[in-house]
């Protein structure tokens, strides 16, 4: 038998039943749908992650106080006491290693800004003047903080986007003089609109010199140090040169913890890979499940169909012949439900990214080229059984019923 | 040319061995009108589907064309089934979705034929047969001498040396039965080797050549006149 005429054989089988093959084109397609949809969404989460720390810049070191693997079950941390502080005295020692080009200490917290009886709460950044560059900001207005020492407290402050605009709204803001945490300080620069950045709405944050936010928040501690290697390749001699310099600080201990953003970067796009590959394995039990339902289905017009089976071996069709006409049928089945399957898929992941722009829900070669496999692989296997059946069946027996 | 020698076939029914076909000898040669007749369950039917290559002997040998065909694997008996073997039954056995037209033509399909070779064969037995008005009708569609006659195209498409009917005319009436054996009868002048198994003394005693089988064996073979 021809393989077009097979295929044309088992089309006009499934269309003389339409109400079961609907069904079990359904079935499949639900399958392969949700593993497009699925690893679509986890893959743009990843992306998403990813970008998110790309834009950071790579050969970023981060030095965060307090050592992450010891934390949990130090003496310490069980009778209250956090690990020791970084200081500023800290940062200014990290930035004389001939890695760095450029060191930023980091301070956060929340305070009030008010202005003229408006008021609202904000996010506060404490830095220096060199985090404009590290954290890729860009200024709409003004001046970012003075290229000073860091222990100066000058009480200034650049404004986020919607800061300024919920403050001043269309006025000039440059050289006015808003309350921060009940502190008067003089506005010097108003940042560009630019969407979030690591977790922070940069629209709504306000970013004072360092000094100055360990006074408002009253720490002497820093959040995080951030330091930016001249290269990649210096990466691994900066990581030393910060846990000697900071141990050496210490009194010997390496009480800090200090991450790449490549480290950041490959944890996040593994948790996320691993993530897609789970939901795309439970999208892959529903394409198992169709399987199986494809084989109850072909199980049952295996039985209906014995008189034609019968037939077809009485007119010159050998088992084989049999099982590759049962076969193609349930190929078909497959094929034409994951393809319908990825055409949902698709339109699935479209109408995600028209709700929800950020996350580019393209679904990965990989899941489309698996979910069809798999599409194509159960609908083989499930088939199996039923040609089986249906080859070894006696034909005389077959023919005898009417 | 059909052999069979000494050949066997036994079932085996809840323990017990029932001997469809005991040490059965037969000869059928080409061109012949031979009807099988005889009680239920004396094994006429096993004698039809051996001779069809539907049941394989326990014992004996069978030469089909002086092949033995008993050794045969199932993918070559299939192959000579198809070549070899016309099949109509009480049942007619078309398939209820194909047309007419697909019903003749799947012997030739399941071997393999070009579209339109197919397309030629079936065309020209359908004209042959007075069904040119039913070629695109569904056997639903079709009353049971016209369903009975698409079985019969279908079964001389693949020009086979010999056509098995099982009780051809026992699902129609009387003239459309007639018109059933008249159509077997003037294959039959042209050459080809009929074998019909029937309960009905009518249609057996039209053949040249009656074989009477009793429990498995042949009682009688004789030539009429």
């Amino acid at each position: 038998m021809r393989p077009l005429d097979a295929i044309g054989f088992a089309l006009t089988s499934l269309g003389s039943n339409r109400v079961r093959t609907a069904l079990m084109l359904l079935a499949m397609s639900i399958g392969v749908a949700a593993v497009v949809l699925l690893t679509g969404i986890g893959n743009g989460a990843r992306l998403y992650i990813v970008d998110q720390f790309s834009s950071l810049g790579t050969n970023l070191v981060i030095v965060i106080p307090g050592r992450t693997e010891t934390a949990s079950n130090t003496a310490a941390t069980l009778i209250g006491e956090t690990p020791r502080d970084l200081t500023l005295n800290d940062a200014r020692a990290l930035e004389r290693g001939d890695m760095v080009r450029r060191m930023a200490p980091l301070n956060i917290g929340e305070l009030n800004v008010k202005r003229r009886g408006k008021e609202r709460q904000v996010p506060v950044l404490g830095s220096t003047a060199a985090l404009l560059e590290i954290h890729h900001l860009h200024l709409e207005r003004g001046t970012f903080l003075p290229e000073e020492d860091m222990e100066i407290a000058r009480p200034v402050c650049v404004l986020g986007a919607k800061v300024y605009r919920e403050l001043f709204g269309q006025e000039n803001a440059l050289g006015e003089m808003v309350k921060l945490g009940g502190f008067r300080c003089r506005v010097i620069g108003i940042l560009a609109t630019e969407g979030r950045s690591l977790g922070f709405d940069t629209e709504e944050l306000v970013v004072v010199p360092v000094a100055f936010a360990q006074m408002l928040l009253n720490t002497s501690g820093l959040f995080r140090i951030l330091v930016e290697a001249k290269d990649l390749g210096g990466l691994d001699r900066l990581k030393k040169h910060i846990a000697t310099t900071i141990a050496k600080r210490h009194y010997g201990e390496e009480d800090v913890t200090i991450i790449t953003q490549d480290s950041v970067l490959a944890t996040f796009d593994k948790i996320f890979k691993v993530l897609t590959f789970t939901v795309a394995g439970i999208a892959g039990i529903s394409l198992v499940v169709a399987g199986i339902l494809i084989m109850n289905v072909m199980l049952m017009a295996v039985a209906q169909r014995t008189a034609e089976i019968g037939l077809c071996k009485a007119l010159g069709a050998g088992q084989l012949q049999i099982m590759a006409l049962l076969v193609t049928e349930a190929l078909l089945l497959s094929t034409i439900g994951g393809l319908l399957g990825l055409l949902l898929g698709f339109a699935g992941s479209w109408a995600a990214v028209q709700v929800y722009p950020t996350l580019q829900t393209t679904p990965p070669l990989w899941a489309i080229v698996a979910a069809m496999g798999t599409a194509l692989l159960t609908g083989f296997i499930s088939s199996l059984l039923p040609a089986r059946r249906a080859a070894r069946l006696d034909p005389i027996q077959a023919l005898a019923r009417h | 040319m059909i052999e069979l020698r000494e050949v066997s076939r036994i079932f085996t029914v809840g323990g017990q061995e029932v001997r469809a076909m005991d040490k059965v000898s037969l000869t059928i040669n080409p061109g012949e009108y031979l009807s099988i007749m005889g009680p239920s369950g004396s094994g006429k039917s096993t004698l039809l589907n051996t001779l069809g290559l539907l049941d394989t002997p326990n014992s004996g040998t069978y030469l089909l064309d002086g092949q033995n065909v008993t050794s045969l694997s199932d993918t070559q008996l299939a192959a000579t089934r198809s070549r070899k073997i016309g099949f109509i039954f009480q049942f007619f056995h078309l398939i209820p979705r194909l047309t007419a037209q697909q019903n003749i033509e799947m012997p030739l399909l399941l071997a393999g034929t070009p579209r339109k070779e197919r397309m030629e064969r079936s065309s020209r037995l359908i004209e042959a047969f007075g069904l040119g008005d039913r070629r695109h009708h569904r056997p639903d569609e079709l009353s049971g001498g016209q369903r009975q006659r698409v079985a019969i195209a279908r079964a001389v498409i693949n020009e086979p040396a010999v056509l098995l009917a099982d009780e051809p005319t026992g699902n129609l009436d009387r003239t459309a039965g007639a018109e059933i054996i008249e159509l077997v009868e003037n294959l039959n002048k042209n050459g080809l080797t009929l074998v019909v198994v029937t309960h009905d003394p009518e249609i057996g005693e039209r053949a040249r050549r009656h074989v009477r089988v009793v429990d498995g064996r042949i009682a009688s073979d004789t030539l009429r006149g």
